[in-house]
This record gives C-alpha cells, structure tokens and sequence, in this order.
C-alpha cells in the first residue's frame, strides 16, 4: 500500500529562484487557449466587472430613453409595448446582470488577495460562472434586441405573463434566461462558501475577516438556497406557456400568488445580497480614509448576518396589497419594520469611524461617505413601506421607484464606484486622475438627487409605476421634468468615469503595492498582484496586518517569511473557523472545459427557446462530454491514486 | 515575531485525502441548493393544497403496490451504495465493484419502474396543478436519479480503472453523498404525495 | 397640502383614506427628520477632514487607534428602536381600524378588473335592483359601502387614493375592500398593477353622492333604454343592437353581451374609454370609428362607421342617459 503522501511545506523568505519557480507553475497561457482556459479569479473578476458595466451601460440608455418619453405628459416617443419592454428589460438588466455580478467579479477578484491566498476553492468553477452568465445575458439580450424582450416587469406577475396574455417569445426568453442565469447564480455562491472556509491564509479566523467577505458570504448563502426559488418559478412559467401545466391558471386549480411567493421568497433575499457585499466594501475602505480601523468590527459582522436572517422573513411585505389575512401580514409587517435595527448598525459604525478618525477626502472617500447619507434616505422610505396600511397607498407608485433606486444606486453604485476608485490602482498598477474623479463624483451625486429626490413627491401625488404616459392635469408635469433632466445629469458623471477608467488603464500615474497605506493583505502584493497573488504564503495575526505596528497589536503577522508551496501549482488549506493550515491543495490548470460546457448549456437553451430538439440534444451531450472532461479524475491534482 | 500556529514542524497532506478536500464541500453546497429547490416544490404541493377546493388531490387514496416497493429498492439502493465505499475504504475493490455495479443496477431499476408508473396515472401533466406538481415533482427527482445513476456509473468504471485508493477516494465519496441526498429526497416527496392523503390533506 | 393632485393620497375625503393620514404623516416627518440628522452628524463628521486629498495626503495622515466609537451604535440603535417601536404599535392599531370589511355594508358592489376597463355590478335586494355598469361607480356619501374585487383576466388593482389604499383583483379569488366618502365629490381612481400596454389609461371615476342624488341615479340606471323617437334614432338603434350587441349590453334592448363594458345609460357618464376621454358626442364618434387611434391595444375592434351610419347611432346613444 502506497504511503500517505505528507509534505511539511518548506517555509522561507522570497527570492528570485522562488518567484521563477512559481511562474513557471502559475504563468498564463496565451492565445485562445489562455482567453477560453483562464481560471485566474483576478481575470475572471475583471471579466465579470466589466461586462457588468457593459450592462450598466445598456440599462441607463434604456431608462434615459423612458425619461425622455415621461419627460413631459402624452407625449408618443414609444409606443406602450416598446415602453413596457424597456421597463422591464431596464430591471432585468440591471437588477440580474448588473448589480450581482459586478460585487461577484469585485469579490472574485479581492478575496484571494484579501484572504491571503492563491486562489478560490474552485477555479473552473469560477470560469464556469463567468462563461454562462456572459451567454445568459446574450441570450436575454438577444429576446430584448429582438423585440421578444420581457414585458411584464422585472417581477414578472402571472397570468399577464401566461401565454393567453403574452403569446410572444417575450415570456419564453425571460424564463429560460433566468433559469441560464440562475446556474451562474449558485455556482458562484457554491465557490464563495467553500473559499471562505477553506482556503484562508493561516491565523485568518473568522474575526478577522474583511467585511466584504462577511457581506459576500452571506448574500452566498442566501442565494444558495432562494435561487432555485425562482428558477422553479420560472420553470414552471415555462412549462404553463409550453405544455399547458396549470400551477398559475386558476381554472386547473393553479393560483397567480403561488408565483408572487415563490417569486418573492427569492426576490427579497436577493436584494440583500446585492448590497451586503457592497456595504462590506464601504466597511473596508473607508475606515482607511479615516485612518483608523472600523468602529464596531464585530457588531457590522454580525449585523450583516442577521440582517439576510431577517431578510428571509419579509418577502410578504410585496404583498401587502393582495388581500393576505391582516394577522399573517401584521407578522411581516413588524419583521420589515425590525429589519431596519440589524441594517442601520452599519451606518452607525461608519459616521462613527468618520468622526472618531482623520478623514482625508478622496475621490473614493467622497462616494464611500455620500453612501451613508443615500443608504438612510433609502432605508427610510423602505421603513414606510413596511407599514401595510401606508403601503396601501405608497405601493405601486413613483415612491417605491424612488426608494429602490435610492437603496440600489445608493448602497449598490455608488459603493462599487467608490471601489472603483480604490482597488483600480491594485488591479491596473496605475491611479484613477483625482480631478476628474471629483467632477466624477459631484456630476454624479447632484444628477441622482435631483433624479430621485423629487420622485418621492411624485409618488406621494399618486404617480403610479409602469405608466407610459400621464395626462396634464395629473400634477406630475413638473416633477417628471426634473426626474428626467436629473437622470440626464447622472448619465454624464456614470460617463465621466467611464472617461477616467478609459484614460487611465494606460495612461494614469503609476501606482506601488500600497498607494493608500490601507492594511489589508491585498496591499502587501505588487500592483497588479503577480500571477500567483502571494509568493510566500501569509501568516495573520490580527485584522489589518499592514497597520499593527502602528495599532496596539500584541503579535504581528508574518509578510516576509511563509509557506513558499512552490513545488507545484499549490496553495494552502486551511480550518474553518481558525484557519489553520490542514491541507496543500493542488490547484487546478487553465481549462477550455467550463466554456465548452458553458456553450453546451447555451446550446441547450437556444434550443428550447427555437424548440429545436436536435438543437437541444447535440448541445445536451456535448453538455455531457465537457463535465466527463472536466470531472475526470486527474493525477495531477491527486483525484485519484490506485491502492 | 509569528504566532506559531503555522506549519513549519507540521506535515501536511498534498491534495484530498479521505472526505477532507474542497471537492466534497463543493458538491455538499449543491445539495443544499437542490434540497432548497425540493423543499419549494413541496412548498407549492402544500400551498395549492390548502388553498384550493376540494378534491384537489386527484388521488385521495395513491396506490402503493408500486411506489412502496420501488421506494424500498431506492432506500436499499443507498444501503448498498455506501457497503460499497466501505469497499473502497477497506481497498477491497471486489465489494466496491460489486457494490457500485449493483447500485447502479438498483437506481436504474427504480428509474424505469417510476417512467412505468407515470403511465399508469389516470391524470396527465397538464389536467389540473395537482397533475402538474406530481409529475413536475416526481420528474425532477426522477432527473436527478438518472444523474445519479450516471455518477453511480462511472465510480463503477473508475474502480475498475484502479483509479482509487482509501486515501484518494474523494469522487467515490462525494458521489455517493450525491446518490444518499438524492434518497434523502425521495423519503420526502413519496412522504408528501403518496402518504399525506391517507392523512387527510387536500381531500 | 395646496393644489392636490387628482391621484395624490396625502389629503382624504373618505374614512378609510383618512385613517391612514396621522401614521403616514408621522413616518414622513419621522423620515425626513433621521435623513437631516443622518445628514448633519455625517457634515459634522468630516469637519476638520483634510479636503482635496488624495494618495499622497491619505499616506500623510498617521494611523491610530482611536476611541473604540462603540457607544454611537449602541446609542443609533437605541434611538432609531423609539420611532420604529411607535410606528410598530400604530401600525396595527391602525391595520385593525381599516382593513376588516363593513359589517352590515348598506350597499355592496362587485367590481372586476378587465383589460383596460372596470365592470361594475350594484347588488339591490331582489335580481330586478340588480344592474351592471361600467368605469364610474356612484356612491352615497357617509355610507360604507362593500366591494367584492374580481380578476377578470389578469391581476389588476383597485385604488381610489382619496377614498382608501388599494387591493389587487386577483383571477380566483375575492378581495374584499370598503369605501366611505365623507363629502360629495368626484373621485378619481386608476388600476395600480400592471396590466398590460394600456394599464396606463385604465381610470376610474368614483363619484359621492347626497344619498338622495345617489338614489335618483340609481332608479334612472334601473330604467331600461330610452326608446328612439326620431328615424334617425331608430335607424341608429337598430345598428347598435346589431353591432354593438355583439359585445356590449344596454338593458332593454337586444344587445345583451357581457364581453365588454356595459353601454346601458352611456351618455350619463362622465368619461369614455376608461378615463380617456371626455363624454362627448365628439369624442364618442371617434371612439366608435377608430378606438385604436385613442387607445392602441383596446380589445375593441375598430367599427369604421362613417357618415350617416355614425350619426344615426350617435343620435340614439345620446339619448341614453
């Protein structure tokens, strides 16, 4: 019988030798093969950044384009349906596949980096995840391009959207394209959970974790287990329209809130999960332009998850208007009024970090502090809502539009513009132009404002939502006006970093390993990091390694001198609560498998949506052969090892 | 100065060993989210049920004489899937090839027995949600059987390969904790369709 | 509030909209008041911060401990608990006051939500005080009146902000809401779930009575139709039973089809096409000819009635009121 294979990992400092040994294990292919293959999470994050941003881009032309329609009243710039496509491909775009990828690929990339390892748990799965919501989004789009873009809403409320009321394809590619996505959804969740757990740099306990991992963490857990909520949903959505399944038609015993419920189980804690990650990243970097660590650490971590707990039990509060029994809506009512308490600790935490620390104002600074003030006007108006009776006449109009955009673009964009700014010189080498950020910034928070801030007003005048058009006498000329002119404002300063991006990928001033002196592992790397993120592996001895000789730290983590794992393509493994080093993992090589198995569940999905079966079918087992591939048991990564 | 909880005295195992590899969390995190995915379609079942009229159920009394059996051959299945990792613990590859050749042949059995049984339903997917809910129900499982069937397969052709060790054994394990989970839900929807009626839901 | 607007709900001119007013002004004024403070603590934050900055100035300013900050959470938590807690409270006790339907309801309507138009149905004690109307619902004013609320196709939503919050009309089962005016007025309603490409347009006119006023309406909707006098008329009559009697009812006469909104007494109300349109024999002809130019996907065929055909027909439903 072999012997088990055990190896102390040789610990040492960095070297030249070192680094080429590495390299050679860790260095990119090129050509095709390293584009397809890549399963870096550095380019696999910045994929999934930018193609989020192509999609933020496509979302704010379609709402520019209603602006203009609701500009002024009756005016006939769309017709009803184009206007209800562009609502509702407007949401869809950039509740799905913007404001979830984009904290995926910021978490994809840093996490590694943050966590002091080399990379995540699961590489190719990584890849897998970036590959099928880069084809769900074609797909989806390729609905919307074609006139047949969904038309019922991001929320999508049976029987309109029932084949009887939308006989299109409208419906068909909403359905399967949620479905696609949702795949990209959990895989993803699947590779936070196990990364977090199991691949931490040694001494990295859960107490002192990066909050953007605590906010990641948890919206991976939520999402784990609600996705397939509203896949099912929408499964059976597809079903109804296709093979004439009853689950929604209430002449075969189906019902249109069996929809609404499990529509909406999913759907609140997913609005969650695309802000904690983000709120995490504020947790992180502004502390660091304070100058001092986060007040409340501890407090802001478990807020975070006891706000996603409580976030599993309010998704009646989308319901109030439906006729549910008082006593079943009372309970969350009072749950959606409690939620604020775990949600607000946060925002007390950071005023109290600006005001007990020396605030520097930078560009980043100024979108991670304005945040603080846009997230409470958000979180207010979402505390009204939560009261049924007022939610009797609040939902359903302009103010809910209002405070979803405030909770959205004020804890979601804004945060992730500010991470723009901060983590671009770690990703790029090079630093965003400070100027044009202020101009960035000011474009930006006065145009939003000026859009949503008044919006309230209009839905307190009773505007209701998805309207196409309003008659003069309503009283809403004036407000709609400014909402339109403010969206226009927004757009320019959303384009203005787009400008700074642009001009500094080449051209900005260079930046070193740390250009904020920020204390998190992310920053004792080069600018970009190498290949292999750590040439020696870390060991942490506290919350902000980069700043213990400056804080009343006992112990201080070891940067210099670690596992140096360079007798493969290794990275460490480690314990789950302590993070103590258990294992070595061998990680695995590029890989075409996840794109080809990407493009077989493409294929699969054209197919139904051209209900083509010999599409379906070659797409099913070319879907087949990819996972054979990639599942096989490797030697290299000791998957198998005859007795 | 370090905190000395590193390894520099300590050797470390180089890939998975046992159960202990990201692999096996990896496919414990599928699990949950396909129990989530069970548990919403049981949601339904329960939701239409009780809000419906009568006679909702469309069989008030569900026939047994094939889904007890067969379910009883999926449960045995398990049994017989997990003596066969003990199999491969032991390094005994003759209780492993048999063990997983005869749980294949077992999951694969109940496969066809349920595609059997659907034809004997006097309702169809489409004549009322109660129809839709079972075969929905039943036919995602009777998905994740056959997937199941598929893994059972190959660890049965991987151990003929020599492929594995007690040490590295780590697709057998994760696959059989596949083929367990796939069981584990079976209990609840046969629970569910075929015992909550005698109990008096949805007459 | 000066100038109120049509649909706006911060001023009510019904009880079951005017209890909800003290709570929603109170969570108002709570909001604003925790957005100013929340704006002015993060002002006073950043007094003394060095503006302009960027990396160089960040690696300037020295790293330190600092006071641990705890107390400001646990005092945020303390002082947001007190708002929240009294909204809490009021919330229910206000949920109790509105939501339960009218005991003894002196009237009670049934009203479905149609793609893009409201079926009305007044329930009298015997089947002849029984009658269907269409898009204006009269009431009595200081009377609760019942509405049992139907899905007719798809999810629609009854909502009368001046008079109560709304509730959907779900296909498949009955939601119960209630109005009471407190003064004589008209009140305008729209559909609040989205319904389709003309949800838009798919008003409604709630209109309070004198209850005498009220009982006078209803005895001249009991009516059937007013016979036609001149030939004009009867030529017109004629072409409505036969055209229009595919799809609409006027009670009397031999159009007796439910598909589409009730004609009966049409030149009595106030609006066409669901809130379109003022009723007018202008805006009547148009409809009738082209209701597609108006309203884009109205399931309402074009007639393309012209000339003398059109005339005729207007001067027979000009004379129903």
């Amino acid at each position: 019988m072999k012997a088990v294979q055990l190896r102390a990992p040789v610990v040492g400092p960095d070297s030249v030798a070192h680094q080429a040994r590495l390299l050679q294990w860790w260095e990119a292919e090129g050509g095709l093969k390293g584009f397809f293959g890549s399963v870096d999470h550095k380019v696999i994050g910045i994929r999934y950044i930018v193609t989020a941003f192509v999609f933020l881009m496509l979302g704010g032309l379609e709402a520019l384009v209603m602006r203009l329609q609701l500009a002024g009243p009756d005016r006939s710039l769309l017709t009803p349906q184009q206007y209800d496509q562009l609502f509702s491909t407007h949401g869809m775009t950039m509740i799905f596949l913007y404001a979830s990828p984009v904290l995926s690929g910021f978490s994809n990339y840093l996490w590694p980096l943050m966590l002091g390892s080399r990379d995540m748990a699961f590489p190719r799965l990584n890849a897998l995840g970036y590959w099928i919501y880069l084809a769900s989004g074609i797909f989806l789009y390729t609905g919307f391009l074609t006139g047949n873009g969904p038309n019922d809403g991001w929320f999508n409320y049976v029987p309109y959207a029932s084949r009887p009321y939308n006989p299109g394809l409208n419906e068909d590619f909403y359905s399967l394209g949620m479905v696609f996505l949702g795949i990209a959804t959990t895989v993803g969740a699947a590779n936070f959970i196990v990364t977090a757990f199991r691949t931490r740099a040694p001494g990295m306990s859960l107490d002192r974790l990066p909050i953007l991992a605590w906010g990641t963490l948890t919206a991976s857990f939520a999402n784990l287990v609600v996705v397939p909520a509203v896949s099912l949903a929408f499964l059976m959505l597809w079903l109804d329209r296709q093979f004439g399944t009853q689950f929604f038609n209430t002449a075969g015993g189906g019902a249109p809130l069996l929809w609404q419920h499990l529509f909406w189980i999913f759907g609140h804690p997913w609005v969650y999960a695309i802000v904690l990650p983000a709120m995490g990243m504020v947790s992180d970097g502004l502390p660091v332009f304070c100058r001092r660590p986060l007040v409340g650490y501890s407090l802001v971590a478990i807020s975070t998850v006891a706000t996603m707990i409580l976030g599993f039990g309010v998704w009646v509060h989308h319901m109030f208007a439906t006729g549910l029994p008082g006593l079943g809506m009372s309970f969350f009512s009072a749950a959606s009024i409690a939620i604020t308490l775990p949600s607000a600790v946060a925002v007390f935490a950071w005023l109290a970090t600006i005001r007990f620390g020396k605030p520097v104002i930078t560009t980043a600074f100024l979108f991670f502090s304005s945040m603080i003030l846009l997230f409470v006007i958000g979180g207010v108006s979402g505390f009204m809502t939560a009261s049924v009776p007022v939610d009797w006449q609040l939902t359903d109009t302009y103010f809910v539009v209002a405070h979803l955009h405030y909770v959205l673009i004020g804890i979601n964009v804004f945060p992730v513009v500010g991470a723009i700014y901060f983590w671009f010189p770690k990703m790029r080498g090079r630093m965003l132009d400070e100027r044009l950020g202020r101009w960035n910034f000011w474009v930006m928070f006065i145009g939003f404002n000026l859009a949503f801030l008044p919006m309230h007003l209009t839905g307190l005048l009773g505007m209701p939502r998805r309207i196409y058009s309003y008659g003069p006498e309503m009283g809403w000329t004036t407000l709609n006006l400014i909402t339109s002119l403010g969206s226009f404002v927004f757009a320019s300063g959303v384009l203005l970093l787009l400008v700074n991006v642009i001009r500094s990928w080449s051209k900005g001033q260079p930046a070193g390993a740390n250009p904020w002196d920020a204390p998190t592992l992310e920053w004792s790397v080069s600018s970009p990091p190498p290949v292999y993120n750590f040439a020696v592996i870390p060991t942490v001895a506290s919350r902000h390694p980069l700043w213990e000789g400056r804080l009343s730290s006992p112990t201080c983590s070891s940067l210099q001198e670690g596992p140096l794992l360079d007798e493969g393509r290794e990275s460490l493994g480690t314990s789950a609560v302590e993070a103590s080093p258990d294992m070595i993992l061998e990680v695995p090589q590029d890989s075409c498998a996840p794109a080809v198995l990407a493009a077989g569940v493409a294929g699969t999905f054209s197919g139904l949506i051209l209900k083509s079966e010999p599409l379906v079918i070659v797409s099913a087992v070319v879907l087949g052969l990819a996972l054979l591939w990639w599942l096989w048991p490797r030697r290299q990564l000791r998957e198998r090892e005859p007795a | 100065m370090t905190e000395e909880l590193l390894v520099p005295s300590r050797s470390l195992p180089v890939g998975p060993i046992g159960r202990r590899g990201v692999g096996w969390w990896g496919v414990g995190t599928l699990v949950a989210s396909e129990a989530a995915l069970f548990t919403y379609l049981l949601f339904a079942y329960f939701y239409l049920g009780a809000t419906a009229g009568d006679g909702w159920v469309l069989e008030p009394r569900p026939h047994l004489a094939v889904a007890l059996p067969n379910t009883l051959l999926l449960l045995a299945s398990s049994l017989v899937a997990w003596w066969a990792e003990r199999g491969v613990l032991r390094a005994r590859r003759a209780q492993a090839l048999i063990g997983f050749g005869m749980a294949t042949l077992m999951g694969g059995a109940f496969a066809l027995i349920q595609l059997h049984e659907w034809h004997t339903k006097p309702f169809s997917f489409g004549t009322s949600s109660y129809g839709s809910l079972y075969f929905l129900t039943t036919g995602l499982h009777e998905a994740h059987v056959v997937v199941g069937v598929l893994i059972l397969a190959f660890i049965f052709l991987w151990t003929a390969l020599d492929y594995f060790s007690p040490r590295r054994r780590l697709s057998v394990s994760a696959g059989v904790l596949y083929w367990h989970f796939v069981d584990a839900v079976w209990l609840f929807v046969f629970t569910t369709y075929y015992l909550t009626p005698y109990l008096g839901f949805g007459r | 509030m000066s100038g109120s607007t049509p649909l706006g709900y911060l001023d009510a001119a019904g009880a079951r909209a005017a209890a909800i007013l003290p709570l929603t002004w109170f969570m108002l004024i709570v909001s604003i008041a925790v957005c100013v403070i929340i704006g002015a603590v993060l002002v006073r934050g950043l007094r003394g911060a060095q503006a302009n900055g960027g990396a160089a100035e960040t690696r300037s300013v020295g790293v330190s401990e600092g006071p641990s900050g705890i107390a400001w959470i646990r005092r945020g938590l303390v002082l947001s608990g007190i708002p929240l807690l009294i909204a809490l409270v009021w919330t229910m006790v206000t949920l109790a006051a509105v939501s339960g339907p009218p005991p003894r309801p002196a009237l009670t309507l049934d009203v479905t939500g149609h793609q893009w138009w409201w079926e009305v149905r007044y329930n009298g004690a015997q089947p002849q005080d029984t009658f269907t109307t269409a898009n204006e619902i009269h009431i009595p004013v200081g009377v609760r009146v019942l509405v049992r609320l139907h899905g007719g196709d798809v999810i629609h939503s009854f909502w009368v902000p001046k008079l109560s919050g709304k509730t959907d009309m779900i296909p498949g089962q009955i939601n119960l809401g209630w109005l009471e005016a407190a003064a004589a007025g008209r009140y305008l309603g729209q559909c609040s779930e989205y319904c389709g490409p003309q949800h838009a347009h798919m008003m409604l006119d709630v209109i309070a009575q004198a209850p005498q006023d009220f009982e006078r309406w209803r005895a001249l909707q009991l009516k059937p139709a007013i016979p036609p006098t001149t030939p004009a008329a009867v030529r017109g009559a004629a072409l409505v039973e036969y055209r229009c009697g595919s799809c609409h009812q006027i009670r009397g006469t031999l159009a007796a089809a439910t598909g589409a909104p009730d004609l009966s007494h049409l030149a009595s109300r106030r609006s066409l096409g669901a809130g379109l349109l003022p009723n007018t024999p202008g805006t009547l002809a148009a409809w009738i000819d082209n209701a597609h130019n108006l309203k884009p996907d109205c399931l309402m065929p074009n007639q393309q009635l012209t000339g003398a055909d059109l005339s005729d027909v207007l001067e027979y439903l000009e004379l129903q009121r």
